[in-house]
């Protein structure tokens, strides 16, 4: 918040990419050539010039005039990992955001309520930037500088802050509190985002953690556009001004904050009071922990490694809307001369380790039809075969 | 590396074996690894390299110990940059803090 705060007073655009991988490193400095690193901790693996924080803070004085900032000046490109391997940045301008987020903040019953916020996911995704960092700043709410990680952080943190206080999370951490014994502190408002979360657990969480628990629906492209309060209702509720069409297979959301229709990644069922339901993603798009990706993109960076001769990513079952937990991707490589620590190496190179196949099966030959394709059924066929050889 | 250290870091009678056994199992089992537990190297790195694990991983891991053991993980812990060093970090931890 504090980085984006210092970008925004000093007419500079800040850049999100999802991941920290050398090749998306790389693609970002193609991008931007004047690009630098912002970074509270020691300056890691990223390979770009890097800014320490808080080295280079000064004496700050006590009262800072409210800034104001043009409407439509881009302050944040977005990256989502495009399927073509270059990274696809979304643009993203000060009065669209606000206009997003203050909608938002509307639904979410903050306005003129003020939280402290706890947050357990990185700012550097949409939902993230746009819950973490933008909500409290347009809100008059405020930030817990902390982000905490094992269940016992998580609830001491949230213990320490004023009333009334938020969490923000995602299905995977709301799992993981529910389920550990950790002592769950009252929190005012819990938010998750990344996946749908099943009603049964939105209950659990309600009833512990004392406090309603909303959904928030959205994407990198078009940004937050609905909520639910999951444990009350399925269909979710669409940002005020906003609204959704059907057109080409796809749905498309338009009005509001959007500058223009956007298709949505997701299969979507319009109801006539103008709520939707949601049934899970396109067919090739993957989504873990709030990383997106295609299936295609990632067989594209798997065939790319040296001595696999073929080789697929597949969802090892069915999707299913209402998940638990998360949903790993499977592979399968035909590579003779490699041994599976080779490709997972080569792999952790070139994609995000949530993408990391698991399994990864070596095989002989992939079970391609006639035509050439790789029916999904016949790849996930071969988890159940026993002579395939072990990974 | 020689005989004799090879015999020292498989030795039957090391008191954190069975602590080891279960904990591979109950890790392979938590996050559906490929891998059968009695093939864990337990000096291997967990995260990154070694078994590849991430940090969805490391929270799943984090959940069967406070459930198995008691034992609540915490990050601001002086020990805890440690912990999943390897298997063997990971249970040494677990044997001095374990509940139950």
């Amino acid at each position: 918040m504090v980085g984006f705060a210092a970008a925004l007073l000093s007419g500079r655009v800040s850049l999100l990419p999802p991941t920290h991988t050398p090749e998306v490193v790389r693609r970002l400095a193609a991008f931007a050539p004047d690009v630098f690193c912002l970074s509270d901790a020691a300056g890691g693996d990223i390979d770009l010039p890097q800014l320490r924080y808080p080295q280079c803070a000064g004496d700050a004085p006590a009262l800072w005039p409210v800034p104001r900032i043009e409407c439509e000046r881009t302050v944040a490109f977005v990256f989502t990992s495009g399927s073509s391997g270059v990274p696809v940045p979304h643009r993203k301008t000060w009065g669209r955001l606000v206009q997003c987020i203050r909608a938002g903040a509307v639904r979410l019953g903050l306005e003129g309520r003020p939280h402290a916020l706890l947050a357990t996911v990185p700012p550097q995704h949409m939902y993230g930037f746009e819950s973490s960092v933008l909500l409290p700043m347009l809100s008059g709410g405020a930030l817990c500088a902390e982000r905490p990680f094992y269940p016992a952080d998580i609830c001491a943190q949230l213990a320490s802050l004023p009333a009334p206080r938020a969490l923000l999370c995602t299905p995977i951490h709301l799992r993981v509190l529910l389920e550990s014994q950790a002592d769950l502190p009252r929190s005012d408002l819990l938010l998750s985002a990344t996946a749908p979360l099943a009603q049964a657990l939105a209950l659990e969480a309600e009833r512990r953690f004392h406090g309603p628990l909303m959904e928030i629906y959205g994407s990198t492209e078009t940004g937050q556009l609905a909520i639910r309060r999951t444990a009350r209702e399925s269909a979710w509720r669409l940002w005020p001004a906003v609204e959704l069409s059907r057109a080409g297979g796809r749905t498309w959301a338009r009005g509001g904050h959007l500058e223009q229709p956007t298709p949505l990644g997701d299969e979507l069922e319009i109801l006539a009071d103008g709520r939707f339901h949601l049934h899970g993603r396109l067919a090739d798009q993957v989504n873990i922990a709030g990383k997106r990706s295609s299936l295609a993109y990632l067989t594209q960076q798997l065939t790319g490694i040296e001595g696999v001769l073929d080789g697929a990513f597949f969802f090892p079952g069915p999707a299913r809307a209402d998940e638990l937990g998360v949903t790993r991707v499977a592979a399968a490589a035909v590579a003779p001369s490699l041994d599976a620590a080779h490709i997972l190496k080569a792999l952790r190179e070139r994609i995000d380790p949530v993408f990391l196949p698991r399994p990864l099966l070596l095989i002989e030959r992939l079970p391609r039809n006639s035509t050439g394709k790789l029916p999904a059924q016949a790849l996930r066929a071969l988890l159940a075969d026993p002579l395939r050889r072990p990974a | 590396m020689s005989t004799s250290d090879l015999a020292a870091t498989v030795h039957p009678i090391d008191p954190q074996a069975g602590l080891l056994r279960e904990l591979a199992e109950l890790i392979t089992g938590a996050l559906n690894l490929e891998l059968p537990a009695g093939e864990i190297d337990p000096d291997a790195r967990l995260y990154g390299e070694g078994l590849g694990l991430d940090s969805i991983d490391i929270l799943e891991i984090a959940l069967v110990v406070s459930k198995h053991y008691g034992v609540q993980l915490r990050a601001d812990d002086a020990e805890h940059a440690q912990i999943f060093r390897s298997l063997r970090h990971l249970a040494e931890y677990v044997a001095a803090h374990r509940a139950k």
